[in-house]
């Protein structure tokens, strides 16, 4: 006997409301009549006649009528300042909070977006690639490879596929040369590549043109190398000489490449050309597969992707490669692929030789790190908001009272979330400004704030609104959901779980900022585990100094004479790699119990016969070199690894076979050196004695308190018998604690990061707890006069607390834990995770919040009941 | 300001409602209409009808009590207003004047 409820409830929807009472009572009656003789027609009839209703004349207005709601807004604003005004202690914690917490955001967010436009001042971004060969190692199945190629690659790229590539550039690694202008010398980073780069690039050129590097013997600068090596002169058309051997001339000046691009530290560039013929092994390897030193840079014609480029080149080595070599290529599965130039920078790991990792996993890391402090920042607007509640929700009631409605309300506290996110912001530019610098010189970056980029104040726009509407949205929600009979009749009693979200949320802050303190902790044992790690040799007051001058040849002994004569020096040696690298890895080798399946492959160090003495390395067994017995010339000393490797019992003693067949005796071992990465195992190596290597002078100094005095002493040496060079030295232990900058960079962010975590958590647990104890003066003051001591009513105060931070613990340990062992797997030299860590960090969080929650709760506790009762 | 005019079917409700002194309601006149036209009128042209002329101030309403069959609303009772009573006087006058000047017709 009831009408159609749909249509009963598009009446009740469209149907203006003084019309309603009317029209429905006269439907019914009609329906309940028919309905009597033939209810499924009655039915069909009073949806008909629904519809008919459906006209102007009875269709309500659906538009709101507030004509104008700006003064609204300014009333928003007014009550809004007058509160933030009123309650000072608890919008200084918003405000300082925000900003804190908008700071880090703001500063990590212009760091990703320096990571991500990386490479973007060229032109050609899209298109630019480096060739990149490798294969399968048959025996562990792991894919490996590298950029360094074989010089044939490039020509028989640029002439078999130029359907594919625009630009083939050969080029050689960039590094320092010594430059000399007439007698002025300067250590430059240069880079010899094929002539094209200019254009590849797009430069723009100050001087000359993109065909500068046409001219064999040209050299193209740097605006900035231009002016440190000239002046204010002309540059152009002047002579240089590089490394005091290769003649050229200034055809062209570059603008300076922007800090955040690949090639930005280079100060010039060469012809390739001129590189190939002024060393005769390059020549000699322009036809030879066998030498894999050079790099290849492309850039795809127009048209071209990467992909298909690739698919091109995959198979590049079994089409191009001489017969002999097939064989070898076939048991690698050796492979070639392009690069490309969006992938230098933060995909430089390869996994499955694909470019996948690398610095991207610090845009997520820090990314997630800037987002999380932001959202501590919001929940303690959140938290405070919703716990101070009661003191607006009869506001809120007289609001509803008054006809408010509720999406009317949820404005005006967003708005009020807004003004305290705008004041935020305020503070958190000034601070990013201020703070700048010094991020700067920490992420070794030179990002400023584009405040002269649209994009920049777009991206400010959401992030205030995201911002706003993290921290305002539940609260907003919450206040103007009260129901105003209750709330005006001074009856709002939150019921038992009214607390939870709050609780709740403050778990999420402590265990955000527990996971912070404990990676930050661990990051920094793994940085120290690996500084302590026993690094085979003393690295104090040891001198690395370069010698590419050919003048240097036939001058080492004199070298050597004089350094020692000038008494600073204490011992002095020669070796083709500095102490913190390792260059040359050899195959071929063998010895007796060989497996004669397994590869043979060997650092080698060619040293001279004092290295040993000189670096002060550690013999555990046979002896050192010895310039009085000629036989050593044709002896080795191997370090444990390689004892290790080659699987040797006696090891002193013993002859190994190189490639070639020389027969070499091991005359000793030594403890292990770290001369590459301080995290990965050792590398086997083989020292031999060679008298020409020559390229590095590994200077001892007698301990002293002043180092320049004895740089000053030897760079004199120096000068005056090879003139021609530039000093280019280096302290061995600044080297090797280079080792360690990334890893040191990440720990003094994550650092700060965590700080910042701890102290917003804190700052928003000291607003809550201050009031909780303001909410309960008169339960403490009846306490009190009943007789409870004042250590029990700290205690009851600050347990709630308390276990929310416990809480916290237990859930930031496993993800903590999880997260810092997978970082750590990255290294194969690690610390051991120890449980103390996170007992320390738990241990410190429950401090920190006692000592920022019993503030309170001891003021309460010692308040004079009188005067908290006698109130009201 | 108000249209004074009385349509065809306005003036039929009308009528019905002054008959129907302070009884009549949606329903009602739009039983009584029914039958005494002979055929389906659709409540919502009564209703429209109603609005209307209360708008120009030819009938006055108000609310009665509840009833049952009516699912809880009320019923909305009419009455024909001075100015109503009067708008139909001239109408039925204007007719009967027009119609007096009829000349005896045959249609034998």
């Amino acid at each position: 006997m009831y009408p159609p409820k749909k249509a009963l409830t598009f009446l009740r929807w469209f149907c203006r409301e003084d019309c309603l009472e009317e029209i429905e009572g006269d439907l019914t009656e009609v329906f309940r009549k028919e309905y009597v003789h033939a209810p499924r027609k009655a039915k069909l009839k009073y949806c008909w006649r629904v519809i008919s209703y459906f006209r102007p004349e009875y269709i309500k207005s659906f538009r709101n009528h507030h004509a104008n709601t700006y003064g609204m807004y300014g009333s928003y604003f007014k009550t809004g300042w007058r509160n933030l005004v009123r309650n000072k202690g608890y919008s200084f914690i918003n405000v300082g909070g925000l900003a804190m917490g908008m700071t880090v955001a703001l500063l990590i967010g212009l760091w990703i977006y320096d990571e991500l436009s990386f490479n973007k001042y060229y032109a050609n971004y899209e298109t630019i690639g480096q060739v990149w060969a490798g294969g399968t190692d048959p025996e562990t199945s792991v894919i490996e490879g590298n950029v360094a190629i074989q010089y044939p690659v490039s020509s028989v790229l640029r002439n078999a596929y130029q359907h594919y590539f625009k630009h083939v550039l050969t080029a050689w690694w960039i590094t320092d040369y010594t430059i000399s202008a007439g007698d002025n010398k300067f250590i430059k980073k240069g880079e010899f590549i094929d002539e094209g780069v200019l254009e590849m690039l797009s430069l723009r050129m100050l001087r000359g043109t993109h065909a500068s590097l046409n001219d064999p013997h040209s050299i193209v600068l740097s605006e900035s190398a231009a002016k440190a090596l000239f002046g204010s002169d002309d540059p152009m058309n002047k002579t240089l000489k590089i490394d005091n051997r290769i003649d050229v001339q200034v055809t062209g000046v570059y603008e300076d490449i922007p800090r955040n691009n690949h090639f930005s530290e280079v100060d010039f560039f060469s012809p390739w050309k001129l590189w190939a013929s002024s060393n005769n092994w390059i020549k000699e390897a322009e036809s030879n597969w066998d030498n894999r030193s050079f790099n290849v840079y492309v850039q795809l014609q127009p048209h071209t992707t990467t992909d298909e480029a690739n698919a091109v080149i995959h198979d590049f080595y079994y089409h191009n490669l001489p017969n002999d070599f097939i064989k070898e290529a076939v048991k690698y599965k050796t492979f070639a692929q392009i690069v490309p130039m969006r992938a230098w920078h933060l995909y430089t790991e390869f996994v499955d030789g694909k470019p996948v990792g690398g610095g991207i996993t610090f845009i997520w890391l820090f990314g997630l790190v800037g987002i999380f402090v932001l959202l501590l920042a919001c929940i303690n607007f959140i938290n405070l908001s919703t716990a101070r509640s009661e003191k607006r929700a009869r506001e809120t009631g007289i609001r509803k009272a008054i006809g408010s409605v509720k999406s009317q309300l949820v404005g005006q506290f967003l708005s009020e979330s807004f003004l305290v996110v705008l004041f935020a912001f305020g503070l958190s530019i000034m601070l990013a400004v201020l703070l700048l610098p010094s991020f700067n010189e920490l992420a070794d970056k030179d990002i400023i704030v584009p405040f002269h980029s649209p994009v920049f104040w777009s991206g400010i726009l959401a992030f205030l609104t995201i911002t706003t509407l993290l921290s305002g949205l539940y609260p907003a929600f919450y206040l103007s959901s009260f129901e105003p009979a209750r709330v005006l009749k001074g009856a709002i009693r939150p019921g038992r779980f009214a607390a939870l979200p709050r609780k709740m949320l403050v778990i999420v802050q402590f265990s955000v900022s527990v996971i912070l303190v404990i990676g930050t902790l661990i990051v920094y044992q793994q940085i120290q585990h690996a500084r302590n790690r026993p690094i085979g040799y003393d690295r104090q007051n040891l001198i690395s100094v370069r010698m590419t001058d050919p003048s240097f040849r036939d001058k080492y002994d004199v070298v050597r004479d004089e350094l020692v004569r000038t008494g600073f020096v204490s011992e002095t040696a020669f070796s083709d790699n500095p102490l913190t690298m390792a260059w040359n890895n050899y195959g071929g080798f063998d010895w007796k119990g060989k497996d004669p399946n397994a590869d043979a492959d060997f650092t080698l160090c060619y040293v001279s016969d004092t290295y040993g003495k000189a670096i002060a390395w550690q013999i555990v067994g046979g002896r050192d070199f010895d310039k009085r017995l000629a036989g050593d010339s044709a002896a080795i000393i191997v370090n444990e690894a390689a004892v290790k490797y080659m699987n040797l019992k006696d090891p002193v003693g013993e002859f190994v076979r190189d490639a070639r067949g020389t027969k070499l005796e091991i005359i000793g071992v030594v403890k292990d050196l770290i001369m590459q990465s301080p995290y990965e195992p050792v590398k086997q190596t083989m020292f031999t004695w060679n008298k020409y290597a020559s390229s590095n002078i590994i200077i001892r100094i007698k301990d002293t308190d002043r180092p320049a005095e004895a740089v000053a002493g030897i760079e004199a040496v120096f000068k005056r018998i090879v003139p021609t060079a530039g000093f280019d030295y280096q302290f061995v232990d600044d080297e090797y604690s280079k080792k360690f900058s990334q890893e040191e960079r990440i720990g003094k962010l994550s650092r700060i990061f965590a700080v910042l975590a701890i102290f917003i958590s804190g700052l928003g647990l000291f607003g809550l707890a201050s009031f909780v104890a303001e909410q309960r003066t008169k339960e403490i003051g009846i306490r009190k006069v009943m007789g409870a001591s004042v250590l029990g009513l700290v205690q009851m105060l600050s347990r709630d607390f308390l276990l929310l931070v416990v809480i916290s613990c237990f859930i930031a340990v496993p993800i903590a834990y999880y997260f810092m062992s997978r970082w750590l797997e990255m290294y194969q030299y690690r610390v051991a995770i120890s449980g103390w860590i996170f007992l320390l960090t738990g241990t410190g969080a429950l401090v920190i919040t006692l000592l920022t929650v019993s503030v309170h709760a001891v003021k309460a506790a010692l308040t004079n009941p009188v005067k908290s009762l006698r109130s009201e | 300001m108000t249209n004074h005019s009385l349509g065809e079917f306005e003036e039929l409700v009308l009528l019905m409602v002054a008959a129907q002194h302070d009884e009549a309601y949606g329903v009602s006149i739009l039983e009584n209409l029914e039958e005494k036209l002979n055929r389906k009128v659709n409540i919502s042209a009564i209703h429209v009808a109603l609005k209307r002329m209360e708008d120009k101030g030819f009938v006055k309403s108000r609310f009665g009590g509840i009833t049952e069959d009516r699912g809880g609303r009320r019923k909305k009772f009419y009455v024909i207003t001075a100015l109503g009573k009067r708008m139909l006087d001239k109408q039925y006058e204007l007719r009967t004047s027009i119609y007096k000047k009829i000349p005896k017709i045959s249609f034998g």
